[in-house]
């Protein structure tokens, strides 16, 4: 059977452990998590939980179930074939030196990218896209010397219930 | 009214009706054990918490009710792991309340400590740390409640001891708690095509596993395959939820079932399962499994379905109330079986059960422990609850007594745990005191828990223990001997205790059969006296369990030690 992205999205009681719990029910069952973003809803006592893991669709489905038996999930929707939107964060420092300082800046403008912090030695850029978007800028930075990035995992939100 | 977190322990156990604990005491409980000391709450003494948790778990699968037991922090807590992951995978009701150091030392390596709710989140349904007393009612309440509701399970709840130490408000009706019930939805439509599938199938065929006993629809899946006269399977979990002795019974299916009943499934057109997960121990090959038939499959938990075997229809819902709401459906379309074809299959399988019998041949001096639970079923007319080790033991036991009532064979049947017969007896004959309860066991299991002989003693508890004593690990050996050519690498347990001496130095009655002649004197003697009892049979060395399903073959293709049946 094909395998391909699932897009997961987990309502969970803001409970202790409950990360742990969908972690290591997918672990211990052999399934992988590529990427993970968890925080509270407007309810501070409800959280979400979108993760992306690969896999057939009869996967996704037993990964689903197994899910849904644990007592602290409220509801797991995949995402994948429902019309939704991706977004995943970058931050990006680049350190300055006398060769790259003007092709960054250049780089900069020429792409809209959002500086968060700019000094003498190194700037920072936030870039926020879907994972293409994403990959595009970072291969476009890459040239440029970047020293170190912190990504996100993706998140994502149906169009209509 | 302020109460202790000790005493609002004991007040919520009341109000959930527990009326027995099994435990082992330990720094981190010493004040929960003081407010027993002082309360009329039934404590069993324990001699390893791993006892304790099978003698919950054998209290709750003969009962159906809750099982409860209290261990201390630590290794009192790391000890019941095994018990929590036989509960867990047999889908057993227990609630396993665990000392933890106090709140303020967790984390730090403290004496006795140990994160048991990380240890366990794999083998609990559920697990909680309670973290404040003010949590500590409705949290111990949470606890009962998914530990019985859907498809049940084992909650452990760790209780830190300075929260047992702290003292709150406490009113039973202000204690509020998350309800995780679901509420069972008909499925007509996939009721309509369930009967549409029996009226086309030629050869139906009921499947029936530990849910039917878990959901208490025995009567409605007996019921069912009575008035249409559909024969019926069990895996070993299902054993007792329908009568053995009805003519319609073939036996469990699956590695060492009958060999009309995996004949059956490998012929039937239309299979319904209910309450099992299609273990790999029932399906052999999953490709061939009931490569014929068209399968619906009822149960509880979504997870369970198409997860080995791939079905044309699945009901999720509770097992009774599905079967009833089947059996309704049936009843108000009129449904009929056609006569002339359901003769034709239910001779078709009496043709098996005549060519290949679940048999066995005593003869000579030496005693067939099949014989000896033969001999121990017509003693006590069947009414006994029989609990099992695992191995040989297990499968003779499931093979050759015949289960008519539910709840009335006990039994690791997914972790598959040695060690768990005898705890689990002595839960059961605390459930229930004037009936025979028998630990089916073999001479190495037995050894895993046999320091529960001197809680037996103890308090009197009268379990009977028929160990089918062959100096081997036999079932592991019978693997050696068809699979590695007779290797019999580190299985020889001939270096064992002498039994009856072990017995007598617990302090109970112990005895011994050496020949055939001796076995039915010996039960005898051991099922009439009202102490617990250790009978010591020493069976054939290297008898085998048959038939055997090899493993990675289809179940049909079964082995009967002489010969081959390849179908």
């Amino acid at each position: 059977m094909e395998k391909k992205a699932h897009v997961i999205s987990i309502l969970v009681h803001n409970k202790p452990d409950v990360l742990a719990r969908i972690a290591g029910t997918l672990g211990g069952k052999g399934y992988n998590i590529d990427s993970l973003c968890v925080n509270t809803t407007t309810q501070n006592d409800i959280s979400k939980i979108v993760m992306t893991t690969a896999g057939s669709q009869a996967t996704v489905t037993r990964i689903e179930n197994q899910l849904q038996r644990l007592v602290d999930v409220i509801s797991v929707n995949d995402l994948t074939n429902v019309e939704s939107i991706y977004r995943e964060m970058v931050l990006v420092r680049l350190n300055l030196t006398a060769q790259n300082s003007e092709p960054v800046k250049k780089a900069i403008d020429m792409n809209k990218w959002k500086v968060i912090v700019s000094g003498d030695k190194y700037v920072i850029v936030e870039i926020t896209g879907d994972k293409t978007q994403i990959d595009f800028s970072l291969a476009r930075l890459e040239p440029l010397g970047i020293t170190d990035i912190t990504r996100t995992g993706l998140i994502a939100l149906k169009l209509e219930d | 009214m302020k109460l202790k977190g000790t005493q609002i322990l004991l007040e919520v156990l009341k109000e959930e009706n527990v009326d027995i604990i099994f435990g082992y005491p330990g720094g981190t409980v010493l004040d929960i054990y003081d407010q027993l000391y002082k309360s009329d709450l039934k404590h069993i003494l324990v001699r390893h918490e791993q006892g304790a948790v099978h003698a919950a778990d054998g209290y709750a699968r003969a009962t159906g009710k809750v099982g409860v037991c209290l261990v201390t922090s630590g290794p009192g807590a790391t000890n019941t792991v095994t018990g929590i992951a036989t509960a867990n995978m047999d889908s057993i009701p227990l609630v396993v309340f665990t000392g933890q150091v106090p709140t303020g030392l967790i984390g730090n390596d403290a004496f006795q400590e140990c994160d048991i709710t990380g240890i366990t989140r794999p083998c609990t349904k559920h697990n909680f740390l309670v973290r404040n007393i003010e949590e500590l009612a409705s949290t111990i309440k949470e606890a009962f409640h998914i530990a019985r509701s859907g498809r049940p399970g084992p909650v452990l709840v760790d209780l830190p001891k300075d929260v047992m130490a702290t003292q709150t408000d406490y009113d039973p009706a202000n204690v509020k708690f998350r309800n995780y019930e679901v509420a069972y939805k008909p499925a007509p439509k996939k009721m309509a095509k369930v009967f549409d599938m029996l009226q086309a199938a030629k050869k139906p065929l009921i499947m029936t596993g530990g849910g039917v006993i878990l959901g208490k629809a025995s009567e409605e899946l007996t019921h069912l395959s009575r008035k249409y006269q559909i024969p019926v399977t069990g895996t070993l979990m299902g054993l007792g939820s329908f009568p053995g002795s009805d003519g319609l019974w073939l036996g469990m299916l699956g590695m060492h079932g009958t060999y009309y009943a995996n004949m059956a499934v490998s012929h039937c057109d239309f299979l319904l399962a209910v309450g099992v997960r299609f273990d790999d121990r029932v399906t052999g090959t999953i490709e061939t499994f009931a490569a014929n038939a068209k399968i619906v499959h009822i149960d509880i938990d979504p997870s369970s379905i198409n997860k080995n075997v791939t079905v044309d229809l699945p009901i999720i819902g509770d097992t009774k109330a599905t079967l009833k709401d089947l059996l309704r459906f049936l009843e108000e379309h009129h449904y009929a079986q056609d006569t002339v074809s359901r003769k034709t299959w239910l001779d078709e399988i009496d043709e098996w059960r005549e060519k290949v019998p679940l048999t066995y041949c005593q003869n000579g001096e030496v005693i067939k422990p099949q014989y000896v639970i033969e001999t121990l079923h017509k003693l006590t007319c069947g009414d006994a609850l029989i609990t099992t080790e695992v191995g040989q033991n297990q499968m003779w036991a499931a093979q050759f007594f015949q289960f008519d009532r539910p709840n009335s064979f006990i039994s690791s049947g997914g972790l598959g745990t040695m060690g768990f017969g005898l705890p689990a007896a002595i839960g059961v004959k605390c459930a229930f005191p004037d009936k025979h309860v028998v630990d089916i066991a073999g001479d190495g299991s037995i050894q895993m828990n046999i320091q529960e002989l001197a809680t037996a003693a103890q308090y009197n508890i009268a379990v009977k223990i028929v160990l089918l004593n062959n100096g081997y690990l036999g079932m592991v050996r019978q693997w050696q001997e068809l699979f590695y050519e007779k290797r019999y690498s580190h299985t020889d347990m001939t270096y064992a205790p002498d039994f009856v001496k072990l017995a007598e130095a617990f302090g109970i009655i112990g005895l011994r059969a050496t020949k055939p002649s001796e076995v039915e004197a010996v039960l005898k003697q051991g099922l009439s006296v009202n102490k617990p009892v250790l009978m010591d049979f020493r069976v054939s060395r290297e008898e085998c369990v048959y038939p055997m399903v090899r493993p990675g073959e289809s179940i049909s293709q079964m082995t009967l030690g002489s010969r081959e049946i390849i179908n």
